[in-house]
């Protein structure tokens, strides 16, 4: 079983407190810790826990800067057999539909039984370039899925609907898979595998290797463009209780007993 | 005159209110710049779901057949295309639901039509498409333009609109058209809805919560979680993440692919206030939110907020409930 891994690398902001940058259409990057994509960290693991049982190949994908290398070596030590970067100034503003041209540019050169990436990422939340990428690759797709079930030719996956309902469905291969967070337990990188890790190839390619043009990826190549950024307008905002920790919990405790809730 | 498509969503004989929502977003914005409001229905046997759209739209395009019974995005995807292509509505809207989220994308990229998901606003000026949208878990806002095309397509995030009946009826005019599917679909095959096991403890019959969520940071931090629910008579809830990581079964968490809840008291502790959870806790009476992040988007959803570190509040909080316990035994 040949599969590929599409991730990204993204700011960690679950915690961060985010600034808009200088030019309106980014937040300020510094300070912030990079990682792999949450969702593409479940499909990561689920691609590995495949190979482990069935053999063949993990190979993960980005699209990305410099920087985004660290994820790839991080899906090269948790068990990926190889990596690429597609990377060029010119990919800049990619939006889901660039991207997803950019991705299938290389993966329609290679050999794969399915391809898994996360449901979304935690930067732009587009939830939309899997299934682009499936389109494009003529293959069936899932998303939002919390469980991948093998078998020759095929995979019955279970969808996430609302309200903690389910769907089982049956995809033919070769297919596109994005994964819900949940689907399994990503596992910690050993110190051997990081340093095995080191010693492998990153393939890097450049717009010129994708055989697409300028007009094809960047904002020209995009659906949609980003006119500006703002921290959203507080319509209600809570009552802030401050003082010492002590002190706060006696607030909170008298503000329950009023209530009769204690 | 330009058309509005609303792709109507159902399941297991429902509408879904994400349908009721939009339908009365892409009201108003009919009205406004002179569009007609059109709504589709893909399904088996859903003629009654069709005259429920009627009292909403101008239009409803109703299109039958047993391969349209469940949700299947090849399927649907196969029929819009054609549909899309022979009406080129100047908007498509959808929800930015586990239906439009499978779907939306990749019909977008079979009709090469610019799409923008999970909305939360969008305004025409002349026949340019802007929208508002959210980055980095609601934490951000974003104004964008779609780029110039005959039609648009979007997903709209749940419950943003909300969805009003029309004083007058539309008595739309319900038009059944064949449906394009010639074979039966084989590359995806819906096999069947899967219900979770049911847990042991009822969430949505609790009067006290208390929400957990990422910031709890680590399993060894749950007993204090416990201890203070237990002190207070509360039972715990949490987030998508913390059922991720296996720390509580999936019966207790709150949200949209969750539960909705509407106690009397719910403590948010480590929520940063994702909408997907907020969707499911917004409507309880009392609403207190401790979290680091003063930019947390759960404080405009709390009655009360805390700016702090949980673990320093969370055993002071305990002890002093544990006190006012004590005065009135």
């Amino acid at each position: 079983m040949d599969i590929i891994v599409c991730v990204k690398h993204v700011p960690e902001t679950a915690e961060a407190e985010l600034k808009i940058d200088q030019t309106g259409k980014n937040v300020e990057k510094t300070g912030l810790v990079y990682d792999i994509n949450e969702w593409d960290d479940y499909a990561l693991e689920e691609a590995v826990r495949i190979k482990e049982k069935l053999g063949g190949t993990v190979t993960a994908i980005t699209m990305g800067a410099q920087d985004s290398e660290s994820t790839l070596r991080k899906c090269l030590a948790r068990g990926a057999d190889t990596a690429i970067r597609l990377t060029d100034p010119k990919f800049e503003n990619s939006d889901a539909y660039a991207t997803a041209k950019i991705l299938h540019s290389t993966i329609k050169n290679l050999h794969y039984d399915l391809i898994l990436t996360g449901m979304q990422a935690g930067d732009d939340g587009n939830a939309a370039v899997g299934p682009i990428l499936a389109e494009m690759l003529a293959i069936p797709h899932a998303t939002m899925v919390k469980k991948l079930e093998l078998d020759t030719g095929t995979a019955k996956v279970n969808r996430e609907l609302e309200g903690g309902l389910e769907e089982q469905l049956e995809i033919k291969l070769p297919a596109l898979v994005s994964v819900q967070t949940g689907i399994n337990e990503p596992r910690y990188v050993s110190i051997m595998g990081i340093r095995k890790a080191m010693q492998k190839e990153i393939k890097v390619m450049a717009l010129a290797d994708t055989g697409l043009t300028e007009n094809d990826v960047g904002i020209a190549g995009s659906w949609i463009s980003i006119d500006k950024l703002y921290v959203p307008p507080v319509e209600k905002q809570a009552e802030f209780l401050k003082g010492t920790p002590d002190e706060i919990a006696t607030k909170i405790a008298e503000i329950l007993k009023s209530r009769g809730l204690i | 005159m330009p058309e509005i498509f609303v792709l109507a969503e159902h399941r297991q004989g429902a509408i879904r209110d994400i349908t009721f929502e939009m339908l009365t977003k892409a009201h108003e914005i009919a009205e406004k710049t002179n569009k007609e409001l059109t709504a589709v229905i893909l399904g088996k046997d859903v003629q009654a779901h069709a005259k429920t759209l009627a009292e909403y739209a101008k239009t409803v395009i109703l299109i039958q057949d047993p391969k349209l019974e469940n949700f299947n995005s090849e399927a649907y995807k196969k029929t819009l295309t054609k549909l899309v292509t022979e009406h080129k509505p100047t908007l498509v809207m959808m929800g930015h639901t586990s239906y439009g989220i499978e779907l939306a994308p990749r019909l977008a990229a079979a009709l090469n039509t610019p799409l923008a998901t999970d909305i939360i606003d969008l305004a025409f000026e002349g026949d340019t498409l802007t929208v508002t949208r959210q980055m980095y878990g609601g934490k951000v806002n974003v104004k964008a333009t779609l780029h110039k095309a005959e039609t648009y397509m979007t997903t709209i995030r749940q419950a943003t609109f909300a969805a009003q009946k029309p004083a007058q009826p539309a008595n739309g005019q319900i038009t059944e058209t064949p449906s394009p599917l010639a074979e039966e679909i084989t590359e995806k095959r819906f096999i069947q809805y899967v219900l979770p096991p049911p847990g042991g403890v009822d969430i949505t019959a609790a009067e006290k919560l208390i929400g957990i969520g990422r910031g709890i940071k680590d399993q060894a931090n749950m007993p204090q979680m416990e201890e203070l629910a237990k002190t207070l008579g509360a039972v715990l809830a949490c987030s998508r993440p913390i059922v991720d990581k296996g720390w509580l079964p999936n019966d207790r968490q709150v949200g949209s692919s969750g539960k909705t809840v509407k106690p009397k008291l719910y403590i948010a502790i480590g929520i940063s206030g994702a909408f997907q959870h907020v969707l499911g806790m917004k409507s309880s009476d009392l609403i207190i939110a401790i979290n680091k992040d003063p930019k947390a988007p759960i404080f405009s959803f709390a009655d009360y907020g805390i700016i702090e570190d949980l673990f320093k509040i969370v055993p002071s909080l305990k002890n002093k409930v544990y006190e006012l316990k004590g005065q009135k035994t």
